[in-house]
């Protein structure tokens, strides 16, 4: 008995030494990431690094047009995405379709969220770039990560719209308000936080995305600024990419791309810390 | 206690009304007089609120239910399906069990109904929210802060605010579904006093868990019973001699 | 007893008001319903793009060459377009990857679930989500710049851009799926489960591993099944770090091209309408039915789970 007692604490304590372990492992890889990137890049980062073009070659110079081109294409793509997800959304929830409907939709959403990203880019390459010839550009690669983010805005809207109490759509309806009355003065407002909280996610994603933007959008060196929708443009990812692929001079171009990443970085990490934030400050208020 | 001044507001004839295959409610018929309270008791699932969700159509929204019968107010039909829900919603207003304002201010709040409605002067508007705050009592305990939200006020004035928000839109009808269940006793006299205030220019409609309650506030009582109308009549009355056996056992605690 | 008349009803009721209020309400509630259909309809587009632009190769390549050819030879003359290479290439690198995102990204849940304190825990959630969000480049980035020197230190081989490379790199990045899914399927498991279990005289671990887990079992596979979804279709990472060979590999120190970084490296090159590039669609194509079976099975799988806890009502 005293033995097998004996047994069973060890076996635990083992066990719990192993999970311990893995979280202690998993921790140090992405810990060590993002303070790898941090370090070998802060040393590149300057104003000048962050407001000038590249030069000689992409061996000098800074990523301002990179800069510039991810901002574009990610706010071109919540443009796209955000309307078209929370009228979704809003369907979904407000206006309580058949079951098999809501079924259909629910299975698409689900199956477009797993599709890779390279099959987005292949799906702009022939609709927007060649069938609708917008080209190479910031139009065809907004549009192409805004049906990737579509997914993920249409689940936020849901589960944003989801957690207004029922009780105030009676509230509004009782008061003799029509349904889109209802919807637009007081569901949607009280969902604005939880909405947020998804489009910032979405926004992180999207300027992230690099192989969505091959084909469609990106270029590895521009001169200048785009000045049209119809242009094509540099990204920060893409130029991460292409400085790591294609330079000629690694040496020159490795801090670089390393500066490249703590931006790109940086800047996702703000995104999805702002938004969780917002989420977890939202959640706590909402109980009435 | 005399009906004959009174007009009839509401003519309910044999209303039956069903969640899927369950009838909720079966073959009611009843009347609501101008200016008269009107109170709904009986233990849980009887049906009471089920009915007066009929009398505003709320149980629209619900889906998978049927009704049949009729329900006259003013002339219309309210269970007619051609009926303009919006319109019969804006005669009959309603507070509900849990106060619920929406996440504004007091004033958005009350000025609500009068947006829907498609009012846009600024003055008018004002003496509205103004007018309706005094009708509800509330007025006095929250005019130096009209501009904040409607959450951070307590209970009983969140659900007088509800209150006050139902009278902008000046409804003939007012149904009360249990409006003290989640308020202190401080806080249910004063919506008491409140129905019995509103009372000399609404119908007013009460559900209610509380017999005392009902003593107190209502000129008439039916007591509900399995989806059905076991007994209605003047509320002294119904109180004091009533005439079917079901009430009487339900009044002494037999059950509920 | 007085008979005062209520106020008169408010105004906008009028007849042709309500005309026009109902067709409004009714206008919107179509143009809802035409946009809700919008994932249905790019998801149809997807297919239907793909199909059409990847039809064109099989007039000329027959299916089987096409998926059981040992050699991808697209530019040659005459062009040889075996796709097995590069799917084994993705097969090598996502099996290597679960064995590295599986252990460590259940562990991860495990921790969270069992022994981090309530504080921990308030910080390792939101961290292992902002973690699951740095954009694959970044750790294409670190497996050519860290990862592929140190394996080829290591193992002391020609070049560290290889399937083992790709592996690791690919499992690191998937451990915040797994991680976060089983989190959230252990804690779905109704607290009766563990109560009755002490009650029994269990211990912790006896009730993790006999109890919660078994409970959780279809949650945890859904994570496992949607992280392996995510490494198959992930690209940038494998374009950087694996090496880009399109030969059948024989070990994990080979170079591999797995079927996501043969579409990106060589769509630029590809002439539209060519056989290539119609090959490079019908790579898509099987990617994206790979990713469709792994997600039906997932949600199947998780649906069958909330019945099985009573979490369907």
């Amino acid at each position: 008995m005293i033995n097998k007692s004996l047994k069973n604490k060890i076996t635990e304590k083992l066990g719990f030494f192993i999970i311990t372990l893995s979280v202690i492992i998993t921790l140090f890889f992405l810990v060590s990431i993002i303070y790898l990137i941090f370090t070998k890049g802060f040393s590149v980062i300057s104003w000048e690094f962050l407001t000038s073009v590249p030069r000689k070659g992409m061996t000098a110079g800074g990523v301002a047009p990179a800069i510039v081109g991810t901002f574009y294409l990610t706010v071109g793509a919540v443009l796209f995405a955000l309307p078209l997800g929370l009228a979704c959304a809003v369907y979904l929830n407000e206006y309580s379709p058949k079951g098999y409907i809501v079924n259909i939709i629910r299975m698409s959403i689900n199956n477009l969220a797993g599709v890779p990203s390279v099959v987005f880019g292949l799906f702009g390459l022939a609709v927007f770039v060649k069938f609708l010839g917008f080209g190479v550009s910031i139009l065809s690669g907004s549009l192409t990560l805004g049906i990737l983010i579509l997914p993920a805005i249409i689940s936020a809207s849901q589960e944003a719209l989801m957690a207004v109490p029922r009780s105030i759509r009676e509230a509004s309806l009782a008061l003799g308000a029509t349904q889109w009355q209802t919807i637009r003065k007081t569901v949607i407002p009280a969902a604005v936080p939880g909405i947020m909280t998804g489009v910032i996610l979405s926004v992180g994603r999207a300027a992230g995305e690099t192989a969505p933007i091959l084909f469609t959008a990106a270029t590895f060196y521009k001169r200048g600024y785009p000045n049209s929708i119809f242009s094509e443009v540099m990204a920060l990812p893409y130029h991460i990419y292409a400085l790591m692929t294609e330079g000629t001079k690694p040496e020159l171009q490795t801090p670089i791309a390393y500066g490249s990443a703590l931006i790109l970085l940086a800047i996702v990490l703000l995104i999805s810390a702002i938004a969780i934030i917002i989420r977890n400050k939202y959640r706590s208020s909402y109980v009435h | 206690m005399s009906t004959e001044n009174n007009a009839v507001r509401i003519e309910a004839k044999n209303v039956n009304f069903y969640y899927g295959n369950h009838q909720a409610i079966k073959n009611m018929s009843i009347n609501f007089y101008d200016n008269k309270v009107t109170a709904f008791i009986g233990p849980s699932g009887c049906g009471k609120s089920t009915f007066i969700r009929l009398l505003n159509k709320m149980n629209d929204l619900v889906i998978g239910t049927r009704v049949e019968g009729n329900i006259f107010l003013d002339g219309d039909d309210i269970l007619d399906k051609k009926i303009d829900v919006v319109k019969i919603r804006r005669k009959v207003g309603m507070v509900f069990q849990k106060p619920n304002p929406f996440p504004k201010t007091i004033f958005q709040n009350i000025a609500y109904g009068l947006e829907i409605n498609g009012e846009r002067n600024k003055k008018k508007i004002a003496q509205t929210v103004e007018e309706s705050l005094r009708k509800a009592a509330l007025w006095n305990e929250v005019k130096d802060r009209l501009h904040d939200n409607a959450l951070k006020l307590s209970g009983g004035q969140q659900q007088r605010l509800c209150i006050a928000r139902c009278l902008a839109v000046e409804p003939e009808v007012i149904l009360f579904d249990e409006p003290c269940a989640s308020l202190d006793p401080i806080s249910t006299t004063k919506i008491e006093d409140l129905i019995l205030e509103l009372k000399k220019q609404y119908t007013i409609v009460i559900v209610t868990h509380n017999m005392q309650q009902a003593a107190r506030v209502s000129d008439y009582t039916a007591f509900m019973y399995l989806g059905e109308l076991i007994e209605f009549g003047p509320t002294s009355k119904v109180f004091t001699v009533p005439a079917e056996k079901k009430t009487e056992e339900y009044l002494s605690g037999k059950f509920g | 007893m007085k008979a005062a008349l209520p106020p008169p009803p408010s105004k906008v009721t009028g007849g042709g008001g309500e005309i026009l209020y109902s067709f409004k309400e009714r206008t919107i509630k179509i143009l809802f319903t035409v946009l809700a259909f919008a994932s249905l309809f790019f998801l149809a587009g997807i297919v239907f793009v793909l199909f059409k632009e990847s039809l064109p190769l099989f007039s000329e390549v027959k299916i089987f060459h096409f998926l059981f050819g040992k050699h991808w030879y697209p530019t040659y003359d005459p062009a040889d377009f075996g796709v097995l290479p590069l799917i084994l290439g993705s097969v090598w690198v996502t099996v290597g990857a679960l064995v590295v995102c599986v252990p460590l990204g259940i562990g991860t849940a495990l921790y969270v679930y069992e022994l981090a304190s309530a504080r921990q825990r308030q910080i390792l959630k939101p961290v292992i989500e902002i973690l699951g969000g740095i954009p694959s480049i970044v750790y294409g980035f670190f497996g050519m710049l860290i990862v592929a020197p140190f394996v080829q230190k290591l193992f002391n081989i020609p070049t560290g851009l290889c399937a083992l490379t790709a592996s690791v790199v690919l499992g690191i990045m998937a451990i915040p799926t797994v991680a976060s899914i089983s989190e959230d399927a252990l804690s779905f498991v109704p607290s009766s489960f563990r109560e009755a279990s002490f009650a029994l005289g269990a211990n912790r671990w006896q009730t993790l591993i006999k109890v919660i887990i078994p409970a959780a079992a279809s949650g945890i596979s859904t994570s496992v099944i949607l992280g392996m979804s995510r490494v198959v279709g992930e690209t940038m990472t494998v374009l950087m770090v694996s090496g880009g060979s399109a030969v059948i590999p024989g070990s994990f120190f080979d170079s591999v091209r797995p079927m996501t970084s043969a579409i990106a490296a060589e769509m630029g090159e590809a002439a539209v309408g060519s056989n290539h590039y119609h090959a490079l669609f019908a790579i898509g194509l099987i990617l994206f039915f790979i990713t469709l079976i792994f997600n039906a099975a997932a949600e199947m799988i998780s649906k069958k789970y909330r019945v099985k806890l009573g979490l369907d009502r």
